[in-house]
């Protein structure tokens, strides 16, 4: 019996140097692939056609002045130093002041972002909670009415405009049925007297028991939710079956019905744990698409987040707003990407090394 | 004394756009606790005969037969659930490749845990200690290391003894192997073959073996029976294998090499197309 303990603690030792290594590697890749993210959206300032000084100055200001303020900006100092300070202030979180909303451009980001997270979130588990199993059942019972009925569905998400299915919604759901609130994120009777946290409204109004509110937000993110949540299911479910059918042609499902498995065992268990190894990385990604804002929706429902802020900045040349909030979808993507990579490690023995 | 299973006129097909497609064609024999060899080329019907005694050949496939018993049990009549619960703990089955049949994502502890659980009802600690003493009946000679390593991190021959271990460790009384050690290296093979073969020997059970290897078969099994386009040519025990009548089964036999006799040109199979009819 010591013998056995001696290798199990061995085995879990080598485990979990292994899960600190790759812990550390996340880290290295997380930094540098940053920093390449800086390094992009310091040019991409430096190449638009769009003068800061001026911006600020207005263009009737005499040269002695614009002369002055592009002095004091820093924009006389070689390029290296300004990236330099360029990456201080970034890692600080200061992004500048936004032309538009004449607020500082972290805290602007920090109000918008919980309200794009917070759609996103609803969104996705709704995506992944429904279109994983309709793929799953869509595999196993391919090419039936079943499968037909899951392809339309899927079809009819991704091909109809999310703009014209949102405001059918909007007539349906809110109009005539009165299932759900109307745009914006929360009543007017609570908008003034509610004070966020996080910034999540579902999560704040929960964590201080403030239940009409909690019901009130989740009215009102009702349908946005299911609408990212469908187009993203379209995805999904289709991602799902096509995993779906390869670990099921394998011959380990073979070998599981010879020990005399039940078939939802086999397919629940062995098939779809086989098959979410792929399917992370495609929830993953889905939900950092919907993560960088999806303008439409937050236009449709008036959701006052990431996307609607960035398109509102691009469009009055607020660039400030603008790099700030490339930067911070940027690091969402990374930080998503690394995620899945980590969790892909966890679910694949192969990929741990 | 009731054979163990006997299969009578079995026949599979598979309809196709153009057709149907017939892989067995009216196989027919009885097998006791004994070891039946079936051979044959690529194509010739001997998985499928396999697959379909246990109920495992693809959904499209239509399966007829007159008479599939095993023991007094009509396998064909038993409703789907009894024919499930039976694969495991009556019938089991090993497949070719263990790189492939095994759960790449579980431990192969787990993977044979599962076969005790899904028949018994035992709980997680005796599951373990039965795992690891069949392990150990596999000549694994350290079962608790191998309890938890994933099929990816073991060698083809200690897979395919993972994988008999979790076939066999509900005791079966019949095992179909097919192609069990094709996969494997030359060496690896034999130290399968003695596992299999003393398993075998000593729970009584009776063995199906599937195989294209003529030599390794006759010397293996108690008879052989040999498959050719999807029929059955011969049927004869492996000792008067010498005396085989009908021509193929000759032409196999032709074919095997022999030590110090120089052939050239090397004999190949000739195929007479009234065979197949």
């Amino acid at each position: 019996m010591k013998g056995t303990e001696t290798t199990s603690v061995r085995a879990g030792y080598r485990r979990a140097r292994g899960i600190m290594v790759s812990v550390a590697r996340f880290l290295v890749v997380l930094v540098t692939t940053f920093l390449g993210l800086l390094a992009v959206t310091f040019f991409i300032g430096r190449v638009v056609p769009i003068d800061p000084v001026l911006a600020i100055v207005g263009d009737r200001a005499p040269s002695s002045v614009v002369e002055r303020i592009r002095e004091e900006m820093g924009f006389n100092l070689p390029l290296w130093q300004q990236f330099l300070i360029y990456l201080k202030q970034a890692v600080t979180g200061d992004f500048g002041i936004s032309v538009l909303t004449t607020h500082p451009v972290i805290e602007d980001i920090g109000r918008a972002f919980p309200a794009t997270l917070e759609l996103a979130t609803v969104g996705t588990l709704i995506g992944a909670g429904i279109g994983i199993p309709f793929g799953v059942i869509a595999a196993v019972w391919r090419d039936s009415i079943v499968d037909q009925i899951v392809r339309i569905i899927g079809l009819f998400g991704y091909s109809v405009p999310i703009f014209w299915l949102g405001l059918l919604s909007l007539l349906v759901f809110y109009a005539q049925l009165k299932w759900a609130a109307y745009p914006g994120r929360l009543d007017i009777a609570y908008e003034y007297t509610f004070v966020p946290i996080t910034g999540l409204y579902l999560v704040d109004a929960a964590w201080t028991g403030q239940w009409s509110i909690f019901w009130d937000a989740w009215r009102h993110i009702l349908l946005p939710g299911a609408l990212l949540g469908y187009f993203s299911l379209a995805y999904i479910s289709r991602m799902t079956r096509s995993f779906m059918l390869n670990e099921l042609n394998q011959e380990y499902i073979i070998a599981a019905r010879a020990k005399g498995l039940s078939e939802a065992r086999i397919i629940w268990f062995h098939a779809l744990r086989n098959a979410a190894v792929p399917l992370v990385t495609v929830v993953a990604l889905s939900y950092a698409g919907l993560l960088e804002g999806s303008v439409l929706t937050e236009t449709v429902f008036s959701w006052p987040g990431l996307g609607l802020y960035i398109t509102n900045s691009l469009q009055n040349a607020d660039m400030n707003a603008v790099l700030g909030g490339t930067i911070v979808i940027g690091a969402v993507f990374i930080g998503i990407n690394l995620f899945s990579d980590l969790l892909y490690k966890t679910l694949d023995p192969r990929t741990r090394n | 004394m009731t054979a163990l299973l006997t299969v009578k006129n079995l026949r599979v097909t598979y309809p196709t756009r153009t057709g149907v497609s017939e892989a067995v064609r009216g196989v027919s024999f009885s097998l006791g606790r004994e070891r039946l060899g079936i051979v044959g080329e690529s194509g010739s019907g001997k998985s499928q005969t396999g697959r379909a005694i246990m109920g495992l050949t693809a959904r499209n496939a239509i399966v007829e037969t007159d008479m599939l018993k095993f023991g007094d049990i009509d396998l064909m009549r038993i409703p789907a659930r009894q024919r499930r619960i039976m694969r495991g703990k009556s019938i089991a089955m090993i497949l070719q490749d263990p790189k492939y049949s095994l759960n790449p994502v579980m431990t192969i502890g787990r993977q044979i845990v599962e076969t005790l659980r899904t028949h018994e009802r035992i709980g997680n600690r005796e599951a373990r200690q039965r795992t690891l003493s069949m392990l150990e009946a596999v000549q694994i000679r350290d079962p608790e290391r191998v309890f938890t390593l994933y099929p990816h991190e073991v060698s083809g021959g200690m897979g395919q003894r993972a994988m008999i271990a979790m076939m066999l460790v509900c005791s079966p009384e019949l095992l179909i192997a097919d192609e069990p050690t094709s996969a494997l290296d030359v060496t690896v093979q034999l130290e399968v073959l003695k596992i299999l073969d003393k398993l075998v020997g000593e729970r009584g059970m009776g063995l199906i073996f599937i195989s294209h290897d003529l030599r390794l078969v006759s010397s293996f099994c108690d008879r052989v029976l040999v498959m050719y386009a999807g029929k059955m040519v011969e049927e004869l025990p492996s000792a008067n294998l010498k005396n085989a009548t009908h021509p193929y089964t000759k032409g196999l036999l032709n074919c095997l090499p022999q030590i110090g006799v120089h052939r050239h040109p090397l004999p190949v199979l000739d195929r007479q197309p009234e065979w197949a009819a």
